[in-house]
């Protein structure tokens, strides 16, 4: 191993190639589990909201198991274990396409899911129920009360978690790694095992990681103030 | 399927409980919870100074622990790992097991996490508390360590229990190093069965559940004690307040 820092080599050979496509894979794998989860995650939430009391028993399980179990060990589970439930045919058609990149967005969405929908409820149940009582008393509707008073400052509140919660799905991303997704982490190892450069290529990677990190956190801050409660 | 994860249990309870001990290396939960209480028991003290740098009266220290603590939030855990796994072997000159890189990894990440935890327990407390003993003149450090951290450490013990969680789940991580813990037995049962992969990895998601929703009603149970003590009444503001201040970065993690 060198001891004087040469970022060159990460131009030879298809380096430039691997690390661009690591990071194309990665940011796709975190934009389509961040849909996941916040359309799952809102449906839980509002699921959550009604007082069916066998549907909260089922979104309180539903995230219990989620925030119990290790993401890695969902991820061994639906990418080992879900296919093998599936009828052939099925198989087939997720091993056609990229069965490894599918299953680490529905393990990586689903987990999270449960994250969001939690802090989603936590800030829907910290706007005083005397609210949504006024919002009805001046004549609006359930519906309208919800979107036009509780909505609006339940977000707010839910926000800074809402952040904390998407870098956290940003980070684990690398673990889709375990099952062959040729994300950054994957790629960076890829790169380090031919190269032997190490310290170069975990270098770039993490201060890739680490920015796109503060970013989503800079980008909440920004939210955070632009739509802040003026309060005298 | 039911019946299958029993005998899978039937047959591989020791692997999963202790590996191979006593006839080869420890292993299984044993590892996993011995990682988790190390772990984190290192990793107090640690974050204990990390949060003292963060409410510090000195600008260099503050701004040196938040950028120690925001770097080690933004980067992936198994990344983590990776620089531990090729760099403490360069730092100390000697080649080290991956227990011993899983444990440094979990102590430096969790000292970070933890660190925010036991801030948001210091700046939770009333100003009044510092102010009432800076006048009895205690001074900075006294007034730290003998009025602050305690009720700060105290207010927090449901916020840590939370962290245990996630530090039990962050172990299943040492299987990318080979690390002999629970993750790892299940991927051996794994590979020697081959055709029962859904009932293994079932199990040993049930495995970390049934572990990890006790400790984390746990937790909740001590949340409504401390409420109740601090206040005196069943139901109040601060029981409210203090749930929100339990996960005041959203400082738990889902590895």
């Amino acid at each position: 191993m060198s001891t004087k820092l040469d970022f060159s080599v990460l131009l030879r050979e298809d380096y430039p190639r691997l690390i661009i496509e690591g990071i194309v894979t990665m940011l796709q794998l975190t934009g389509y589990a961040w849909m996941l989860a916040m359309a799952l995650g809102i449906l839980l939430a509002l699921l959550r909201m009604t007082r069916n009391r066998w549907a909260e028993r089922a979104v309180a399980l539903y995230v219990e198991y989620h925030q119990n179990v290790p993401m890695l060990v969902q991820i061994f589970l639906w990418y080992f274990g879900v296919p093998t439930l599936l009828p052939d045919s099925v198989q087939l058609w997720f091993n056609q396409r990229h069965s490894e990149f599918l299953f680490a967005i529905i393990a990586v969405g689903l987990c999270m899911s449960a994250y969001i929908s939690e802090s989603l409820r936590s800030g829907i149940r910290s706007i005083p129920a005397s609210q949504m009582e006024a919002a009805r008393a001046l004549g609006l509707s359930y519906l309208r009360a919800s979107r036009l008073v509780i909505l609006p400052q339940a977000l707010r509140i839910a926000l800074p978690t809402l952040v904390s919660h998407s870098v956290l799905l940003f980070k684990n991303t690398s673990l889709a790694m375990v099952i062959g997704v040729a994300e950054l982490t994957y790629a960076t190892r890829e790169i380090e095992s031919q190269s032997f450069h190490t310290i170069e290529t975990y270098l770039l990677t993490t201060v890739i990681y680490l920015g796109i990190s503060l970013l989503i956190m800079a980008g909440g801050a920004f939210l955070e103030n632009r739509y802040r409660i003026k309060t005298r | 399927m039911i019946i299958d994860i029993f005998h899978i249990l039937r047959d591989n309870w020791t692997l999963l409980l202790i590996g191979q001990y006593p006839n080869g290396p420890l292993g299984g939960l044993a590892v996993t919870l011995i990682l988790s209480v190390a772990g984190l028991t290192l990793a107090f003290p640690v974050s204990v100074l990390l949060a003292l740098g963060r409410v510090s009266p000195i600008r260099i220290l503050r701004a040196a622990t938040s950028a120690i603590i925001y770097t080690v939030r933004g980067v992936p855990l198994v990344m983590f790992i990776f620089w531990v796994y090729f760099f403490v072997p360069l730092l100390i000159g000697t080649t080290i097991s991956g227990f011993t890189t899983m444990l440094v990894t979990v102590v430096l990440y969790e000292a970070a996490y933890l660190a925010e935890v036991i801030r948001a327990g210091i700046e939770g407390l009333p100003k009044g508390q510092v102010e009432a003993s800076r006048a009895l003149g205690m001074g900075y450090g006294q007034t730290m360590f003998k009025i602050v951290l305690p009720q700060a450490l105290y207010n927090m013990l449901p916020a840590m229990v939370s962290q245990f969680v996630s530090t039990i789940k962050e172990t299943s991580l040492g299987y990318v190093i080979s690390v002999n813990e629970l993750t790892f037995a299940a991927n051996q049962i794994n590979s020697t069965l081959l055709t029962k992969p859904f009932p293994v990895f079932v199990m040993l998601a049930l495995i970390y559940f049934l572990l990890c929703s006790l400790l984390t009603q746990f937790a909740r149970w001590l949340e409504r004690r401390i409420a109740k003590r601090r206040t005196g009444g069943p139901r109040s503001i601060a029981a409210a307040d203090m749930s929100t201040a339990a996960d005041p970065v959203g400082a738990t993690t889902a590895a």
